[in-house]
């Protein structure tokens, strides 16, 4: 475990940040150009790991462990975000027989 | 060293997988990809205790559910209509735009350069754990709540409706 820390005491922060901010940026391109329900969903995970990887960098970084505790909480909440989107997918599936969002356009009346 | 960089470098090839290809089915496949490379980033950060979350958590009940519920519907196939072109270059632009304030904003920053991991330990199961059970304990009984009602209000949501089924 020893050698495996000291390879990436040569990375520099800026490179944790530098790709939390593509990934993120990928999964905002992924919402707006995608149609169907699901990969959207999986765009938000993306953006959501993102700021994970982010947040623990720092962690590491700075020597606390708050942030890592914080990174524990943000997965439980993608666990419980991921279970209810699901869901409402599945129902709006049921209703509509697709998963596409531009039939979800009834929504803004 | 080299070693974060093939790991960026598959996270983004992968991420980028997940938001191009036509079929929903690869798009799953390559977001399992793209979070086992985080787990390795995560274990080069020596967060073992994330890293084994992040694997549990994401690549199994995550995933199961993603592909499970692409099953259910069969949508595994190249029929979902793509947006017009027109909307794909803007929503490239705008994302684009977003990379680069952010790359922009991190050019300010006076991070360190030298960085050698202050207490490289503080990933670790016990450390963590005491963190987790001294100072977050409310938000940790919390979190279990949340956990129980998302777990009510998706059996909720995608149970059946009597009422709409009878009439």
């Amino acid at each position: 475990m020893d050698n495996i820390t000291a390879t990436i005491q040569v990375v520099p922060l800026n490179h944790y940040i530098l790709l939390s901010a593509i990934i993120f940026t990928i999964g905002v391109i992924g919402v707006l150009i995608r149609r169907n329900a699901i990969i959207i969903f999986m765009s938000v995970e993306l953006m959501l790991n993102a700021v994970n990887l982010l947040l623990t960098a720092f962690s590491a970084y700075s020597g606390d462990a708050s942030g890592q505790v914080f990174v524990f909480f943000i997965m439980a909440l993608a666990a419980a975000e991921v279970a209810v989107g699901l869901a409402i997918i599945v129902m709006v599936y049921r209703n509509t027989n697709s998963v596409d969002i531009n039939v979800l356009n009834r929504l803004k009346w | 060293m080299s070693l974060f960089y093939f790991v960026s470098f598959l996270s983004i090839l992968f991420s980028l997988l997940v938001i191009f290809t036509k079929n929903p089915v690869y798009s799953v496949l390559a977001l399992i990809a793209t979070f086992f490379t985080f787990t390795i980033q995560y274990i080069l950060l020596n967060a073992q205790f994330l890293a084994v979350v992040n694997f549990i958590v994401y690549m199994g009940a995550i995933m199961v559910l993603f592909l499970f519920v692409l099953m259910l519907m069969n949508l595994n196939k190249e029929s979902e209509p793509m947006k017009s072109n027109l909307i794909k270059v803007v929503g490239v632009i705008a994302g684009g735009t977003l990379l680069v304030t952010l790359v922009g904003a991190t050019k300010m920053l006076q991070t360190s350069e030298v960085s050698a991991l202050p207490n490289s330990d503080i990933g670790l199961v016990e450390n963590l754990g005491k963190v987790l059970f001294n100072e977050f304990l409310l938000p940790f009984e919390l979190s279990s709540i949340l956990l129980l009602t998302a777990l009510v209000g998706a059996v909720l949501l995608a149970k059946k409706d009597k009422r709409t089924q009878n009439g």
